[in-house]
């Protein structure tokens, strides 16, 4: 499917990075008529045989946790391909003191291959929180001109769920439900008595076929790739149409190192390094698209330094790398003595909870700001290699005792992980590191972050909240946090809920921000970034939906200022 | 990124890691440590002879650990989890040859396990003059009631490496049970199959 093209065509667009954002804007860009090179710092995926739908954990001879248990702190090897925290000749740096984690997955499709799916839309006030409580920026946007786009994203990949019409969680075009899970109904009857809101959740999986695709199969393993594409990965649902137009060139295994401006202050290309012969190439473009990751996009920008561009691409107001957050995230688990009664069922369902709690407190008085929503797990799952590491702690021992605790006490768990909003500070930001490059040459980030007092409450918050739904389920909560040390409340280190937006944010003011509301550079008309990099806010909503519309909205307006040939 | 993608993790507690760190602190500066991959290294390379003269046919060559050791870690996981009248135990599931594995592929394992089986053969040389496969029953029993359990360790301090290293033994010979057919069939998981329709949770139990 691929094809590697060094010839000196001048292509209308080249779009870097191949997830959410890069995939939409190849998509749109090449439908809309445009040629388009693609370029991807991984390799092609190949579902079927990348993909672990269906495998047992003694199938593989690491029964899940890779060479030498090496992949049990990465999420295991069986989601799917080419993505960690650390990658091996790619390395970032954090500054004394902060503890930034940099996910980064390096293939066609990105981390849509292995992603939670969950597909919400951020609700009208998410665009105007400064307005609201003074924080932050607003977005140059509102939500009545994203909506459409939502409209339109999830028409296309498909996403369930049902109108509910509660205004932190905006309702779409939505697919059915599936049932719920018997962990799911415990949590909803507690959540009934707490007063607190639990609902189907959004998730990008088909419960109906769609566009070509057939419905999900239902068995739980949507992290790990499906190779039947019912739920929507870049890899299977954009690229394929871009492919199918005839004029899209991928080119995987390319690392971009540099978007070239020309002397008329536009940008006229892209140098990369091809992995595969660690040789520079060139591509010429009329107009280049930044899909990289949010933080490797801003990386690329910095890394774009030029006599007319001296800090770096799109940069004059200072803020490229700026204002950098990640989801707040704090997880919780609890014991259920009820669930030991229940008959061995199949619990699989699609890969992911099939109820939610959306943000509940939007109208009350919190001792923090902004919100967070609680994705549920627990019940029946698949065992795996962790699984009783739990029970084994806690109940110590060997023989036939642990081995009927082990029996008795699976899937008799409920578990929560809260995932809120993070204000933007000056003390968390990503910047080149003046000392160190890559295997490429490429000089490489440094990360500085700095949870505040906003996010520590927030996870406290969370921690009180899973503790009641479990108590009030007649259960015993297990996760114990202290309010001190490295991760109060349980508050995960920056950049390991994966949600990691901002660097490059739009605005109306050319002086606060590096793109207008079509993820346009203020600097250099013919650039745009459209991966997570353009969010102005990270609300208590998973980004991907919110870059896929916004790609596809900046991308229809490359199209259009391409016809007017004001690129 | 969703829960469903995160490692299962059932109760909750220190990590053993966290014990293991805690005690290679305080294990006398560190010297334990500092020997123990020495001596790891020099087993690795006298494995591979020992094989040779080792195992009769048909049998598992272990990749990592001596003959000797292997024994014991037979031992161990049989004890960790039996056969009883649901299933079979740890050892038909095949969880020593995947501890072997991993120990094969990653020095700490080699340290943590090599170690660790070497430290209670001397322990059992010490309290019972024989190494463990070579004690009574009822001293085995009792040198595995001792290390099973964190509080032996505030009558007895020294039993502290032993502890640590009986829990990362028991949560690997869990890991290699539980992600066997043996072991999964033993949870009656059912699933991991194409459904046409999710039927969802059966009626609830009071």
């Amino acid at each position: 499917m691929t094809q590697v093209i060094r010839s000196p065509k001048t292509y209308d667009v080249c779009v870097i990075g191949s997830g959410a954002g890069g995939g939409m804007a190849a998509k749109i860009l090449t439908e809309g008529g445009l040629t388009v090179a693609l370029l991807e710092a991984g390799p092609t995926v190949n579902p079927e045989k990348d993909y672990k739908m269906f495998v047992w954990p003694y199938e593989l001879p690491h029964r899940g946790v890779g060479v030498g248990g090496r992949a049990a702190e990465n999420f295991g090897e069986f989601l799917a391909p080419n993505g960690a925290w650390q990658i091996e000749g790619e390395p970032y740096t954090s500054a004394p003191g902060a503890n930034f984690q940099w996910f980064r997955s390096r293939i066609v499709g990105g981390r849509t291959n292995h992603w939670g799916r969950i597909a919400l839309r951020f609700s009208p006030v998410d665009f105007k929180s400064k307005t609201r409580d003074g924080l932050g920026e607003d977005w140059p946007i509102a939500y009545e001109d994203i909506a459409p786009y939502y409209d339109k994203v999830e028409s296309y990949i498909g996403v369930f769920g049902t109108k509910e019409n509660i205004s932190s969680a905006p309702d779409g075009v939505f697919l059915p439900p599936p049932k719920p899970r018997c962990n799911e109904l415990i949590i909803k009857k507690s959540c009934d008595k707490l007063g607190i809101l639990c609902i189907p959740s959004r998730l990008a999986v088909l419960t109906k076929p769609l566009n070509g695709r057939p419905s999900c199969h239902y068995c739980g393993q949507c992290g790990r790739g499906c190779t039947t594409a019912s739920n929507f990965s870049s890899s299977q649902v954009l690229i394929p149409p871009a492919l199918k137009t005839g004029k899209l060139t991928m080119i995987p295994n390319a690392m971009a190192r540099k978007i070239v401006v020309g002397a008329d202050g536009k940008a006229s290309g892209v140098l990369y390094i091809d992995k595969t012969t660690r040789t520079e190439q060139r591509i010429s473009a009329r107009a280049v698209v930044v899909a990289a990751s949010a933080c490797e996009s801003a990386r690329l920008l910095l890394n774009s330094r030029s006599l007319v561009f001296p800090d770096g691409l799109a940069n004059s107001s200072g803020q490229v790398g700026r204002n950098l957050t990640d989801s707040v995230g704090s997880d919780g688990e609890g014991y259920i003595p009820q669930m030991e009664k229940i008959p061995p069922h199949n619990h699989d369902g699609t890969g992911g909870m099939h109820l939610y709690i959306p943000w509940w407190k939007y109208d009350g008085q919190n001792d923090f700001p902004r919100g967070y929503h609680i994705e549920l797990g627990g019940g029946r799952e698949m065992p795996g290699a962790g699984m009783f590491h739990g029970i084994c702690e806690d109940f110590e021992g060997y023989g036939a005792g642990l081995k009927a605790t082990c029996r008795k006490r699976y899937g008799t768990t409920i578990a929560f992980a809260g995932r809120g909003e993070m204000i933007p500070n000056p003390d968390t930001y990503c910047e080149i590191d003046p000392k160190v490059v890559d295997q490429y040459g490429i000089p490489v980030l440094r990360f500085h972050f700095k949870w505040s007092d906003s996010e520590l409450k927030q996870a406290k918050d969370m921690q009180e909240t899973f503790k009641a739904i479990v108590e009030a389920a007649g259960g015993e909560y297990a996760t114990k946090t202290r309010s001190d040390g490295a991760y109060p409340y349980g508050i995960q280190a920056g950049g390991k809920i994966i949600h990691e937006v901002g660097t490059a944010r739009m605005g109306r003011d050319p002086k606060t921000s590096i793109l207008n509301s079509y993820c346009q550079a203020h600097d250099v008309n013919n650039v745009f970034v459209t991966d997570g990099a353009p969010l102005v806010t990270n609300p208590d909503k998973n980004p991907t939906l919110t870059i896929m519309a916004l790609s596809w909205r900046a991308s229809e307006y490359l199209l259009d200022q391409a016809k007017r040939g004001n690129l | 990124m969703s829960y469903a993608g995160k490692p299962k993790k059932n109760g909750q507690g220190i990590s053993r890691r966290d014990v293991l760190r805690n005690l290679a602190v305080g294990a006398a500066g560190g010297s334990v440590l500092q020997i123990i991959p020495a001596e790891a290294a020099e087993l690795a390379h006298k494995m591979i002879l020992q094989e040779k003269a080792g195992a009769p046919p048909g049998m598992y060559k272990p990749k990592f650990f001596p003959a000797h050791q292997y024994q014991t870690l037979l031992f161990l996981c049989d004890a960790i989890i039996p056969k009883d009248e649901v299933s079979g135990g740890a050892v038909e599931a095949g969880a020593p040859e995947f501890i072997d594995l991993l120990a094969s592929e990653n020095e700490k394992y080699q340290l943590i396990l090599g170690g660790g089986l070497m430290w209670l053969d001397n322990f059992c040389s010490d309290r019972y003059a024989h190494m463990l496969l070579d004690c009574t029953p009822e001293q085995q029993k009792e040198v595995l009631s001792l290390i099973a359990y964190r509080k032996s360790a505030q009558a007895d301090p020294t039993l502290c490496q032993g502890i640590a290293f009986f829990a990362e033994l028991r949560a690997m010979t869990c890991d290699g049970f539980y992600t066997s057919k043996i072991g999964i069939e033993d949870l009656k998981y059912i699933g991991n199959t194409a459904l046409a329709v999710f039927p969802g949770c059966p009626p609830l139990p009071e």
